[in-house]
């Protein structure tokens, strides 16, 4: 049997070949990988169809975003939704696994609106194909969405079919500053709801600073930006390059052990952002997509407190990095029993690690 | 055992006379009708969800259904089964500027969300050609789509979060109001499940500003090959436009006959493209386009001036499906998927096989997304013409599946297309989704019939257009 599968056939085998297996991509993000055997699938890689005319494309499991977007620029194309942890080596599975998006989130939407087709094993170590592998359809169950964000606790994906939308003509970057987290969410609101069409928006707590991203032809750029400079007078500034955003992607200002992604909403950032400023540099927080993931960034004392905060508020969240003999999730869940009717639907055998 | 449904709804809010019935026996996909034994009328989530267990518990198949609206025959009832009529569900809950969403039931027709949202600057993107009478329930249950799905997505893009009494009785509560989230992605799953897995009483959707204007073009064709060529153009070029439309010449006629569009005389094809965006944005865009256009065979461009002239350019390519009724007494929609680089083909073969037949077809596609709408021509008062409809439908799906698209866009599978699913999924991949709808329903009580092959059809038995269709109120798109 292979070692390192290369085929979703192989794949396929070395699934029946264990009752416990975990897929592992590049291993960004090692609070994905559970218990039993690792799958490594780095030998699963390559672009097998991209025609940029059709806006979509399919690869193996195994290939890198990396590479996925070096050949999408060539045509001047790109993955709007700025998939995490490019440069570090991040693969197409595990990006979907983890569902954790970037900035570029905001304008266009996230993984499950530009992830379209998939091919992955099953349970019971069978190849089962969903979705498709153009841009629209709506023919049977979307199993690929429901696999975004599903921490390879279903299935491990072989093959898989995004949308991609072409690069924005040319982009500019705006920085705002705010007097407060409060006056803050009232600037993101406005900017979100605005005419603008923001690419990326951002907030960064700690130094009480909005990001701005705008995408298009550069001169009709530079009237919004003049705008946008215009309505905060002497808080915003504009800074050239694609460092900044490319840091982000890497979560180079997440110093902690662990990293954990946090849906919220725009009202309820500045109680959130309050909360890590009385953690007084123990909790760090980045707040992306017009206030709709806060990210944390901790270490091992910490988490205990982060999970008892985040039950207090109802809310959820996913560790990626950090490990947690508890399993990846934190805050509150939400108990149903169709979680287990579906896991045993997709895994018979429960070979997956435990949802 | 009917009777005992009574105990859940008040008397009049349960229907069983035929007279009542005869109301809900059919949907958009004319050509079926079927009588259901009872239809309830639920007035909160409550009364849906008792009513569902009660279902469950009593192993009595159910259809929830909103206007009716299905174009692949989707809501049509069970026979041995009760439908639960969803309309008088149609409170918009919340609208929340901040957050960006609106929470709303499912009876709620799509367009009134937007309306709702205005105030605020605010829309809700799918657009669904029926979006002035069909419901949110429906528009989630087959992910229905529009003419702006390539930019925006479909329904399930604008979905972040339910609450829905699945088939076993269970209440869950799925997403939520963050566009983002953790777990799978159950919202996802759940939308364009037909019906399938239970019914949403409460759904939480994404809400995207307004865009600050528009820039519609309208370009003629001596020939369709040449529309697609400015299609590909426009693509290659960088732009992404709102909405990428292309209608035919019989499509032209039937529209011109309807409304008086002032579409270009002799245009064997017409080309709609709309930018979107602030107007710095749309100023400098709309040059780009110019120049691709410039370069394309159109023999007439027109620009819509001002609002007014944008509806007129629309309400042309709107009423297109209706309008096509004064040509023929019946016809068939279908929605298929051709990769875009391969629609002139699709198109030329369309055109053989309608040759071949003798079956008029009138073509109205979606250009941007490859999502095709040719309109099949019949009369259901002669013997074997709506089978030989069929038949040609059939042989376009199949030719979808063959170039490597889909048997259908954003009309769903249904009780229309469901033999043709193998077509697009082997054997595993069917038992595989049966393995999740058994998780959902392991009676098989929610819409049973519908999407996977094998099940018992209903008569076929209706002639002529539907009774909204002509009145001009709904269209199949």
């Amino acid at each position: 049997m292979a070692e390192k599968p290369s085929s979703a056939e192989e794949v396929a085998e070395v699934v029946r070949a264990h009752a416990r297996i975990s897929a592992v991509g590049g291993r960004t993000k090692p609070a994905l990988v559970g218990e039993g055997k690792e799958l490594g699938l780095s030998g699963l890689t390559g672009i097998t169809d991209y025609k940029a005319s059709e806006y979509t494309f399919t690869a193996r499991a195994g290939t890198t975003i990396r590479e996925v977007e070096e050949v999408l620029k060539a045509k001047r194309q790109y993955l709007p939704f700025d998939p995490l942890f490019a440069e570090s080596g991040a693969t197409l599975g595990g990006t979907v696994a983890s569902g954790a998006c970037g900035p570029g989130r905001f304008r266009f939407g996230g993984l499950r609106d530009f992830f379209i087709g998939v091919q992955f094993v099953d349970g019971a170590g069978e190849l089962v194909r969903s979705g498709g592998k153009v841009v629209k359809n709506a023919a049977g169950f979307d199993l690929p969405k429901f696999l975004v964000g599903s921490m390879g606790r279903f299935g491990v994906m072989t093959e898989l079919s995004f949308k991609v939308f072409p690069a924005p003509f040319e982009t500019v970057n705006l920085s705002v500053i705010c007097p407060d987290h409060v006056s803050a969410v009232e600037r993101l609101a406005e900017v979100a709801s605005s005419r603008w069409e923001a690419d990326a928006l951002e907030y960064d707590p700690s130094g009480k600073t909005i990001l701005l991203r705008l995408g298009g032809p550069g001169e009709a750029l530079d009237q919004i930006c003049e705008e946008i400079e215009g309505r905060w007078p002497g808080e915003v500034e504009q800074f050239k390059g694609t460092t900044g955003w490319r840091d982000l992607r890497e979560a180079r200002w997440a110093q902690g052990a662990f990293l954990v992604k946090v849906p919220i909403t725009l009202s309820r950032v500045s109680r959130l952002a309050d909360w890590v400023d009385g953690c007084a540099g123990a909790v760090r927080c980045w707040c992306s997509s017009g206030g709709n993931v806060a990210w944390l960034s901790f270490g091992r004392n910490e988490l205990n407190a982060v999970d008892e905060v985040l039950r207090g508020h109802s809310m959820a969240g996913v560790t990626l990095r950090g490990s947690d003999p508890n399993g990846p999730w934190l805050g509150e869940r939400r108990e149903s029993a169709i979680l287990g009717a579906v896991k045993k639907a997709l895994d018979p055998g429960n070979r997956f690690p435990e949802i | 055992m009917i009777e005992s449904l009574r105990a859940l709804l008040p008397g009049d809010r349960v229907l069983t006379r035929d007279v009542h019935l005869a109301a809900y026996e059919s949907d958009g996909l004319t050509a079926f009708r079927t009588k259901p034994r009872a239809v309830v009328l639920p007035e909160t989530g409550e009364e849906v969800i008792k009513v569902v267990r009660w279902c469950h518990q009593h192993g009595v198949p159910f259809v929830a259904r909103g206007s009716g609206t299905s174009l692949s025959g989707g809501s049509l009832p069970v026979e041995e089964g009760i439908v639960i009529a969803l309309n008088r569900l149609n409170r918009i809950l919340e609208v929340d500027p901040v957050d960006r969403v609106a929470v709303v039931e499912p009876g709620v027709i799509n367009l009134d969300v937007s309306r709702a949202a205005e105030q605020y600057g605010l829309h809700f993107a799918p657009d669904p050609s029926s979006q002035t009478i069909c419901t949110i329930g429906g528009n989630v249950a087959f992910n229905s789509g529009g003419a702006h799905c390539l930019k925006y997505g479909m329904t399930a893009n604008h979905v972040l979060g339910m609450k829905a009494v699945l088939a076993t009785g269970e209440v869950a509560e799925f997403g939520g109001r963050s566009r983002e989230q953790v777990g799978p992605d159950f919202v996802g799953l759940f939308c364009g499940s037909e019906g399938l897995f239970g019914v949403g009483v409460e759904f939480i959707l994404r809400l995207l500003p307004e865009a600050e204007c528009f820039h519609t073009v309208l370009a003629g064709y001596r020939s369709l090959e040449e529309a697609g060529d400015a299609v590909a153009a426009v693509i290659d070029s960088g732009l992404l436009p709102g909405a990428l439309e292309i209608m035919d010449a019989l499509a032209i006629e039937a529209a011109e006959a309807a409304v008086s569009c002032g579409y270009p005389a002799g245009a064997e094809a017409v080309l709609i493209v709309e930018l979107e965006g602030p107007v710095e944005k749309v100023a400098a865009e709309r040059v780009k386009l110019d120049e691709i256009l410039e370069k394309t065979h159109s023999f007439e461009k027109r620009v819509a001036a001002d609002s007014m002239e944008r509806m007129t350019i629309w309400k042309g390519r709107k009423s297109a499906f209706s309008a096509v009724g004064r040509l023929s007494p019946d016809f068939i929609v279908q929605d298929g998927v051709v990769p875009r680089t391969r629609l002139g083909e699709a198109l030329r073969r369309i055109g053989e096989m309608s040759e071949e037949t003798g079956f008029r077809v009138a073509n109205v596609f979606h250009a941007g997304d490859g999502n095709l709408h040719p309109l099949i021509l019949y009369d259901g008062r002669m013997e074997g013409s709506l089978e030989g409809a069929e038949a040609l439908a059939g042989r376009i799906l199949e030719m979808c599946v063959e170039m490597g698209g889909s048997i259908t866009g954003e009309h769903g599978v249904g009780m229309e297309k469901r033999d043709y699913l193998p077509g697009m999924f082997s054997d595993y991949d069917i038992e595989v989704m049966k393995r999740v709808r058994a998780a959902f329903d392991p009676k098989e009580v929610a819409n049973p019939g519908k999407m996977f092959p094998g099940s018992e059809a209903p008569s076929l038995s209706r002639s002529g257009l539907h009774p909204l269709e002509e009145a001009g109120v709904i269209s199949r798109e």
